[in-house]
């Protein structure tokens, strides 16, 4: 297992464009929302906790389709499959690969272009720690996406109209996670239900992922 | 001999050709008895005029809207657990039916809307909900379209459905959680008191079954047509090879 998440991380940056191609469009989209909505700082802070899930969302998004395409283009994936090694854990491994390589570095990012959008100041630390906890289930929900298209040759859109309802109840607690926390509330039950969606993927996903990869690989 | 022998495909033509026009009879007879009573026959209410009887619209369509998602989850699990192809099919030919009641929920939701609450669309949860409903519609029906093999679109496809239900079940009440919305609760529940009045109640009733009956009809034909559609399929598949 931990060969295959060294093996996948080393592809990543080797490849180049994991980490960078992510962060970037992240960027972009939080640059570009002050030139939709305006300059006014007041009308930006307010908006900033969407905006920063929202951009997350989609960077995360974006990334998908690279977890299993290139395996399953190669063969690889036929050989994980055959391997000792259960899908199961295969499935959870590229999650996990996939978040370390986009949900991580945009969690790491996240203050900084906080920072862009003049976020209150309360909720820095809680938009990093909504990030850190919610950014997970994207990623787990994602691979589960990625598995069910893998086999399409053009999967892209199909991709994102699949997997961004599922990102719905995440970017719903996550964003008042952080807004909360601008506002000086208690944000801790927004973020504990959105750590139980975390957990609960990670649990559960990693099952229909791999049924799914088996279909797929039929 | 058990209920399954007659989910064999050729049994199924066999049993739904007759039964498929009395269902559609009385789906007829019911929304037109159910609207019309509905429509004509009731008192306004006091205190939304005459607003209220879209009410043998709305709240069916809703109703089925959310059951027709139940049907798909139940055909799946059982296309998994015993593999019954017109089971799979079932829960294909019910997208669509299921998509065009979110639609009409969601509409008229808006015309009532409107009057009401001075606005056609509010980020209410269930209106969000509704919302979201529809777009798990549309994944599962573009998955179905997208995957040429018929055993694969059927495995994903139910898998796709089983994941959505959970994620459609968390969104409602994650919708919940972050606005508290202008919907009023339940109109329908087995609790009496809760309940709308006597003189709206019976003839939505009728509208209900109207509904339910239309929606399995719609359904069965939908499923007749795929089952045709599969065999003029294999047949030149046949023809190919000859």
């Amino acid at each position: 297992m931990i060969a295959l998440l060294l093996r996948d991380l080393r592809l990543a940056i080797r490849a180049g464009g994991g980490f960078g191609l992510g962060l970037a469009f992240f960027l972009i989209v939080v640059v570009l929302v002050p030139f939709g909505v305006g300059p006014e700082t007041e009308l930006l802070s307010r908006i900033a906790p969407g905006i920063l899930w929202v951009a997350s969302l989609l960077a995360a998004l974006l990334s998908l389709d690279r977890i299993f395409a290139l395996d399953y283009e190669d063969g690889s994936l036929a050989l994980l499959a055959t391997s000792p090694l259960p899908m199961e854990g295969a499935a959870m491994i590229k999650a996990l690969a996939h978040w370390i390589t986009t949900g991580l570095p945009l969690t790491l990012a996240a203050p900084a272009l906080g920072f862009l959008l003049s976020l209150a100041p309360e909720a820095y630390v809680y938009l990093l720690i909504s990030l850190l906890v919610g950014t997970p289930a994207l990623s787990m929900i994602g691979t589960f996406g990625a598995a069910l298209t893998v086999g399409l040759r053009r999967g892209g859109l199909l991709l994102s109209l699949l997997v961004l309802p599922l990102y719905v109840p995440t970017l719903i607690f996550g964003a008042e996670a952080v807004r909360r926390g601008a506002e000086g509330l208690d944000p801790t039950g927004a973020l504990m239900l959105m750590g139980g969606i975390t957990a609960g993927s990670f649990a559960l996903l990693p099952f229909a992922t791999a049924a799914v990869l088996r279909i797929n690989l039929r | 001999m058990s209920m399954w022998e007659y989910a064999n495909p050729k049994r199924f033509m066999g049993w739904t050709r007759p039964v498929l026009p009395w269902t559609f009879g009385l789906a007829g007879v019911c929304l037109l008895v159910g609207l019309i009573w509905g429509f004509f026959f009731t008192p306004d209410d006091f205190r939304q005029g005459s607003t209220v009887k879209i009410i043998y619209l709305h709240v069916p369509s809703a109703l089925m809207a959310i059951n027709a998602w139940i049907m798909m989850l139940v055909a799946s699990l059982i296309w998994v657990v015993r593999r019954h192809h017109v089971s799979a099919l079932a829960a294909r030919a019910a997208a669509p039916v299921g998509v065009v009641f979110t639609l009409i929920a969601l509409f008229t939701g808006g015309i009532w809307g409107q009057p009401m609450w001075g606005t056609y669309w509010a980020w209410d949860p269930r209106l969000t909900s509704f919302l979201i409903l529809f777009l798990f519609y549309l994944g599962y029906i573009a998955l179905w379209e997208a995957i040429e093999d018929p055993d694969t679109a059927a495995d994903l496809t139910s898998v796709l459905c089983m994941v959505g239900s959970v994620f459609a079940i968390l969104s409602r009440y994650a919708v919940l959680f972050w606005n508290q919305g202008l919907h009023q609760g339940a109109s329908l529940s087995l609790d009496k008191e809760e309940n709308v009045a006597d003189v709206f109640w019976f003839p939505l009733l009728v509208c209900i079954a109207g509904f339910v009956l239309l929606f399995i009809a719609l359904v069965l034909m939908r499923t007749r047509t795929e089952i045709r559609a599969r065999r003029i399929r294999a047949l030149e598949a046949r023809a190919r090879r000859a």
